[in-house]
């Protein structure tokens, strides 16, 4: 803490005194001039008094610093019941001497003037206030009555500019409120003796729903946000949220998630969406959108991953009952506590609110995945560039706090479906487009993956079913007619099957003809082979009897040799040889 | 805060004449120190009394330096600040006042002109 004092000290050059309202001391740096005297301007019901006494009470709780308020249009007992909302409990804090509430009743009519006077009796109870609880924190609320209840304003000016500097000299950090004046900061010009620090709040109405922001006008010695922030009040008491200040420089994730359809999965190369992308469903109405997203979140839940469901059109319990219809069970998460549904109707409350809302809902729960179930509900009139505004802060905080964002957006038919209400497709990794296809007198659902950044994704349109259990993607029949689905897309598919049949039986056939074939062929073969036989046997009972011949004509000549009594051994052998060529071949 | 010369004493006692049929008005003047402006407002509220409520009335000086506490519950702010206290309905008059037409306007001892 000290350590941290110190470098603020080094980096701003100034002690600040932390408020401890949400988002705040971020913008301002640490808080407000500490010892200095700050200006809380802004019309009625903006929320200065709740912004001082916040200041006070948590002063008292976290950085235990006793305060003194001082008001000059509520009494004790009102306050305490106002803060007694946001949670706080004002009369424990003041019997604990944590801090001191003191109503200054100021009524014109009593007052006759007669001569000149001084406020030394403020001062003096300021004084003891400060005294009695040790208070390091002074408020103020609202100084400017004064002007309404004394007479004589230049003697007002006078001790006004001596109680400021008086505060200074005691060191104390003081919030003065003024209430906002015409063409100026506020009505008396308060801002004229406060030159520390000025604090605009603002909470106007655009399009019947009012908005609250906030800007630093004016810090001296300190380097603060500039911008106008939306901050909110609710049950938790003030919260600025500064969130114009991102930027795209954002890391990003090369792991995958499942999108809790295995085939929609296979479309984008088989893993699924990138974590800490955004996610685009866009179709026209019934198109199943919000099952898409459903299938998602219970794919992430099923992993142990926080999702954080907003829904602008249904109740959580519709949906569920919905979501039960086509077999996703989204209960059980609720219960568990991985999964958070967080409805409201968009005309609720302005952009900046529901972006505050939602922000500040998503710093509580931390979730890894948020779904916004629709966005176009936000457009109403011709808001469309405000809503791609917020869009593009929300796009750029969840990528910074490396969140998967998945979005649906109804788009209306008739209209290019390939264009949000919203305008937000430059902003969008990967964008599913749903469409009817009309076809043979019936609606069947298409799904494809318009783009997907990073990913060489599937270009193919398939038939979309909500069946029992859960989203199933068929492939569709693209032909010269287009695509076709449904029962289309059956009879197409008959048709195939009976085309395969018929393929099947001519296969068969030709099997059956080549077998005749064969048959046919080995008869042939028997025959000839019995031919040949028959050939055979005759030739070698010729060349038998050619042997025997020529056996006997040998025999003839030996004899005849023999009863010669001649050498004629060479001859035969010569004989015998010429014959064996002769028969052989 | 400068000190006056003239005492100015708190007490309830001082200045009240104490008579038994006394005591219609009561005035009640609160200070914070012995301050001239103090002093001087003790000094006119006495003459105009003195001339106009003789034996009738008793002043109250109250110095919120010493009981501070009495200024938030008699809620005060200014300094010096006249109150009476009686005869009801009560009033306030703030200043040293040096403006006697203006006083006797606020205490009720003459009507607007």
């Amino acid at each position: 803490m000290k350590k941290r004092e110190n470098l603020l000290l080094r980096r701003h050059g100034l002690q600040k005194s932390p408020t401890c309202i949400q988002g705040f001391d971020e913008i301002t740096g640490g808080g407000l001039p500490k010892g200095r005297p700050t200006l809380v301007c802004g019309g009625a019901g903006c929320g200065k008094t709740l912004f001082a006494i916040e200041f006070l009470v948590r002063g008292a709780m976290q950085c235990d610093e006793p305060g003194a308020f001082f008001s000059f249009e509520e009494t004790e007992k009102e306050l305490a019941a106002n803060v007694a909302s946001l949670g706080f409990d004002l009369n424990d804090l003041v019997r604990r001497k944590k801090i001191w509430v003191e109503h200054i009743h100021l009524e014109r009519v009593e007052n006759e003037q007669s001569g000149e006077y001084d406020l030394e009796g403020l001062f003096i109870r300021i004084h003891h206030a400060i005294e009695s609880v040790g208070a390091k924190r002074v408020v103020l609320d609202t100084l400017e009555s004064l002007f309404s209840g004394l007479p004589n304003p230049l003697i007002l000016r006078a001790e006004l500019r001596r109680l400021l500097n008086w505060l200074k000299a005691k060191n104390v950090t003081t919030i003065l409120t003024a209430e906002r004046g015409e063409g100026a900061l506020t009505r008396q010009g308060m801002e004229e003796y406060v030159s520390d620090c000025v604090i605009l709040l603002d909470h106007r109405v655009d399009n019947q729903s009012s908005i609250r922001r906030m800007r630093v006008v004016k810090y001296r010695g300190s380097t603060h946000g500039t911008n106008e922030y939306p901050f909110l009040i609710d049950q938790d008491g003030f919260s600025v949220l500064p969130v114009t200040s991102l930027g795209l420089n954002y890391s990003s994730s090369p792991e995958r998630i499942s999108t809790g359809i295995p085939r929609l999965d296979t479309m984008l190369t088989g893993k699924g969406y990138f974590r800490c992308s955004t996610v685009l469903v866009s179709g026209t109405a019934g198109t199943g959108k919000t099952s898409i997203a459903a299938q998602f979140v219970e794919a992430a839940c099923k992993r142990g991953e926080r999702v954080l469901f907003f829904t602008f059109e249904e109740s959580p319990s519709q949906l569920t009952r919905n979501m039960r219809s086509i077999g996703i069970n989204l209960e059980p998460w609720v219960k568990k506590g991985l999964l958070q549904f967080h409805a409201s109707r968009p005309t609720l409350y302005g952009l900046e609110t529901h972006l505050t809302t939602i922000i500040k809902l998503i710093e509580k729960f931390e979730p890894a995945i948020v779904i916004l179930d629709p966005i176009n509900a936000f457009v109403a009139g011709d808001n469309q560039s405000d809503v791609k505004a917020m869009m593009l802060r929300l796009v750029d905080y969840l990528k910074m706090k490396r969140i998967t964002a998945f979005f649906t957006n109804l788009t209306s038919s008739g209209e290019n479906i390939e264009v949000t209400d919203v305008y937000i497709s430059s902003l969008i990794d990967t964008w599913l487009l749903l469409r009817d296809i009309e076809i043979g007198g019936e609606r069947n659902r298409g799904l494809y993956v318009l783009k997907s950044r990073g990913m060489a994704h599937s270009n193919q349109i398939r038939e979309f079913r909500l069946t029992d259990h859960g989203i199933e993607l068929l492939d569709v029949y693209v032909g010269t007619e287009g695509v076709l689905t449904g029962s289309a897309r059956l009879s197409q598919e008959m048709k195939d099957e009976a085309e395969m049949a018929s393929r099947q039986q001519e296969i068969a056939r030709k099997q059956i003809g080549l077998k005749h074939k064969r048959e046919a062929m080995e008869a042939q073969i028997v025959l000839l082979r019995s031919e040949f036989e028959a050939d055979e046997m005759e030739a070698l009972k010729a060349i038998g009897i050619d042997k025997e011949r020529n056996e006997h004509f040998r025999h003839a000549k030996e004899k005849m040799a023999a009863s010669r009594k001649g050498d004629v051994a060479e001859k035969t052998r010569v004989a015998r040889k010429t014959g064996t060529r002769r028969i052989l071949p | 805060m400068k000190t006056a010369k003239s005492k100015l004493k708190t007490s309830r006692r001082k200045s009240a004449p104490a008579k038994a049929k006394g005591d219609k008005w009561i005035l009640r003047l609160y200070v914070a120190g012995q301050t001239s402006r103090a002093v001087a407002a003790f000094k006119n509220l006495k003459s105009v009394c003195e001339e106009q409520l003789k034996g009738n009335y008793r002043i109250e000086v109250i110095d919120l330096l010493k009981k501070p506490q009495l200024g938030r519950d008699d809620q005060i702010l200014a300094i010096p600040t006249l109150v009476r206290k009686l005869p009801v309905p009560m009033r306030r008059i703030i200043g040293d006042l040096s403006n006697t037409e203006r006083l006797l306007v606020g205490l009720d001892l003459k009507k607007h002109t």
